[in-house]
């Protein structure tokens, strides 16, 4: 495992581990530079129950909506008797050496536990923070975020029955921060692709595929136009693609898979979709207006030691504290938490009674149409929990 | 104005970059187009002389449909073909045929072209088509976004004009390996082409009795880049009082895109982006056979489908859907003012989709592209 994870900038991380690696060539096999083995499980989950028979959460609340749609998936988890044990952290960024970063605290919980819940959070404007979230993956070493988008049935979009797997490298590409101006109206923006980041969430594509019971993994790119840098993530694709002889591997240009899902989006169910970071987050949020919105999908960030499951919609400062939010999206979070956790039983019965609360379509909340309060909602899931 | 007059008005970015920096005091609009500027190419004995480029996959059966559309229609235009493709297909003429067709439309200024295949391989050749817009400098592209009356898609009331910088932002063509498996490909934006592609689109906008124009961007992560094309794109919109201007963030637009199309108007957005959104766009309103589009520059104005798809798959079959090409051609002829002749073709589309008799397979139906062609003939003529 490559010691990089309290590096602030994934740019320099990624570059000093390239050159790591490629001065130990000894170590590592030729085709796989980084240096995980194929049989390890990237990503996978490491935390171990208390003596109390109890895994640990760590919960960021988040703001606006984050505290009532929190105690939506706390009050859901006690009546479900999932083994868990949350630990509300504070993570209200710090400016520390003029950079933003988070409290100390909130670290060591997640380094402890491996896991953590996620509410939205606002990003302070005009303080010279980095966004939140950007730092939450940096100092976790967030690597690749999985975007499962399925249709509920109960809320009618124009598209029906959409199951799709999106998965998202999250530290480099187009978000790496790297920026400058040449010289006055003239701004040089890099996006930046090494085969080791490439590597890893593809191998994680991979695993995740086989975990989820999918037979085919699609690489989405633009090589046509970017020929080395997507041709890089491309190729280290191929190469990863034959460690899984029994998943199906192919890849189509971002054009195409944004016009072909627009039009039908059922061919993307039986596959997995792995791309650079900037086409993922804008096909993942595409995705999610196929079925309705942020409100319903759920996210997971997977990291080598830690993840963190969050809720992607924004914090809605307008109806904070109304009971007027719509939990949906945290909780979807927090049962790719429990799957991630192996907790598939209580993943299942909570999942079944969300989706079956949603499709009586009686106790739903405003933005899905109905009257329900958070906490009628929430109240709704728990009677419908076997 | 320093390049009004200069032939080689498309430089490399770079060198546009530099020559901005170097300039006397900051010259930070030296490239200005203003609408009315846009010439006409004119006319000898009565006709005007159009560059036409099949390409390559359907390209060469839908250009033969306009051909007999414009032929039945008497429409004035003499077509200088050339036949240049991105296919790979061994003989060296590809390269030299690309510099024909770069000649072709800078003698005639206007150009009607099918899609370009570009290969995958990072041995190919880099993409003919980006080379062919930042080569003639046509920085301006336009997509069409309209449902076709009488053919239902999963959306209703679409009608969304995507304006797209064509010649620079992440197809820059900038690329290198800074140790092996580490590679930085940059991003170009610049004030000069961010300033003329807004003009451009406010300036369209106006004229097309449009009301609102959103800029699509992500600023919030390329501060720098993104938030340059934004800023310069609002001050722009201050000379336009009358239009109303937001922005948006490119992956909130797209999962709007897809929600609730009808709140968008005319949209405006750095090269990659406007891939992603005229795909999305044409999924909306049913795929790349309907999306029409142009390529607009100072000197030179390509007409080619809005929604650029090569379509080698369904290559020689007859199952090609005409339509992008031909609104595309009918656009074409609005820019040379040909207005009856682009109406005329126009209702006769429209009227044989809406009819629902002849359809290609791409629109549901299981006509061949000759039968719609010829449906599309006969209607003109009862018309």
């Amino acid at each position: 495992m490559l010691a990089s994870r309290s590096f602030a900038s994934p740019a320099r991380q990624c570059l000093r581990s390239a050159t790591a690696s490629r001065w130990a060539p000894a170590l590592v096999q030729a085709s796989r530079t980084y240096s995980t083995p194929a049989t390890h499980k990237v990503g996978g989950f490491k935390g171990q129950k208390g003596s109390d028979g109890k895994y640990t959460v760590t919960l960021i609340e988040g703001d606006g909506i984050g505290p009532e749609i929190a105690q939506s998936v706390k009050d859901i988890y006690s009546a479900a008797n999932v083994p868990i044990k949350w630990e509300s952290v504070d993570v209200t960024p710090r400016l520390k050496d003029g950079k933003t970063v988070i409290p100390d605290e909130a670290i060591e919980s997640v380094n402890r536990n491996y896991v953590a819940l996620k509410g939205p959070l606002a990003t302070p404007v005009g303080k010279g923070h980095v966004s939140l979230n950007l730092t939450l993956r940096r100092t976790f070493n967030l690597f690749a975020n999985v975007r499962p988008c399925k249709s509920i049935e109960g809320f009618k979009t124009p598209y029906d029955n959409v199951d799709t797997v999106l998965i998202r490298e999250n530290t480099e590409g187009e978000y790496s921060g790297i920026e400058h101006v040449v010289v006055d109206g003239v701004v040089q923006s890099i996006k930046l692709i090494t085969r080791e980041a490439s590597e890893r969430v593809l191998r994680f594509a991979f695993q995740h595929a086989e975990a989820i019971g999918r037979k085919k993994v699609r690489a989405v790119h633009k090589a046509t136009i970017m020929k080395m840098s997507d041709g890089l993530f491309l190729s280290t694709a191929r190469d990863v693609a034959k460690e899984f002889p029994h998943i199906e591997f192919d890849a189509e240009l971002l054009d195409n898979t944004c016009l072909k899902m627009v039009t039908d989006p059922l061919p993307y169910n039986d596959k997995v979709l792995v791309m650079p970071n900037l086409y993922g987050d804008i096909l993942s949020d595409m995705c999610a207006g196929l079925i309705g919105g942020l409100g319903l999908t759920p996210s997971g960030n997977i990291g080598d030691e830690c993840s963190i499951f969050e809720a992607v919609h924004g914090s809605a400062p307008d109806i904070a504290g109304k009971q007027l939010a719509n939990p949906t999206a945290l909780l979807l979070s927090s049962i790719m938490m429990l799957q991630h956790m192996g907790l598939n039983a209580h993943a299942t019965n909570i999942q079944n009674a969300i989706f079956k609360t949603i499709a009586e379509g009686k106790s739903i909340t405003g933005d899905l149409g109905g009257k329900a309060k958070t906490f009628e909602y929430a109240d709704a899931v728990i009677k419908n929990l076997k | 104005m320093l390049s009004r007059n200069s032939q080689k008005t498309a430089q490399t970015l770079l060198r546009g970059a530099s020559r901005c920096a170097a300039g006397p005091s900051v010259a930070t609009r030296f490239l200005a187009t203003v609408a009315d500027d846009v010439f006409k190419p004119t006319r000898f004995g009565g006709k005007y002389t159009v560059t036409l480029i099949p390409g390559d996959g359907i390209g060469a059966e839908v250009s033969e449909s306009v051909k007999q559309i414009f032929k039945a229609d008497n429409v004035p235009v003499e077509w200088e073909q050339v036949d240049v493709s991105g296919v790979e297909t061994g003989h060296k003429h590809s390269e030299s045929l690309f510099r024909e067709s770069i000649a072709s439309l800078k003698r005639n200024k206007i150009g009607l072209k099918g899609i370009l295949h570009t290969p995958v391989e990072r041995s190919g050749h880099q993409s003919f088509n980006v080379a062919l817009r930042q080569e003639l400098d046509i920085y301006a592209s336009i997509s069409n976004i309209r449902n076709i009356p009488g053919y239902n898609t999963r959306h209703k009331n679409v009608d969304i004009c995507i304006i797209r910088e064509n010649t620079e932002g992440e197809y820059s063509g900038l690329e290198h390996q800074s140790v092996s498996g580490v590679v930085e490909s940059l991003k170009i934006i610049t004030r000069e082409k961010s300033e003329r592609i807004a003009k451009f689109a406010f300036a369209f906008a106006l004229a097309n009795n449009r009301k609102k124009v959103t800029v699509i961007h992500k600023a919030n992560i390329m501060k720098l880049a993104d938030g340059l094309f934004r800023n310069t794109v609002k001050r722009v919109a201050e000379d336009y009082p009358t239009l109303e201007c937001n922005d948006m963030i490119v992956d909130n637009a797209s999962m709007q895109c897809v929600s609730r199309p009808q709140q968008f108007d005319v949209m405006v957005m750095p090269n990659l982006y406007g891939g992603i959104l005229s795909n999305i766009g044409a999924g909306l309103v049913g795929g790349p056979g309907v999306v029409p589009g142009a390529n607009i520059g100072r000197d030179i104005a390509v007409f080619e489908p809005g929604c650029r798809h090569v379509g080698l798959d369904i290559k020689g079959k007859d199952q090609a859907n005409p339509t992008a090409l031909i609104l595309s051609a009918a656009m074409m002829l609005r820019h040379l003012g040909l207005n009856d002749h682009a109406d005329r073709i126009n209702n006769a589309v429209y009227k044989v989709i809406a009819d629902n008799k002849s359809r290609t397979r791409d629109m549901g139906g299981n006509a061949t592209t000759q039968e719609f062609t010829r449906a599309i003939l006969s209607e003109m003529e009862t018309a």
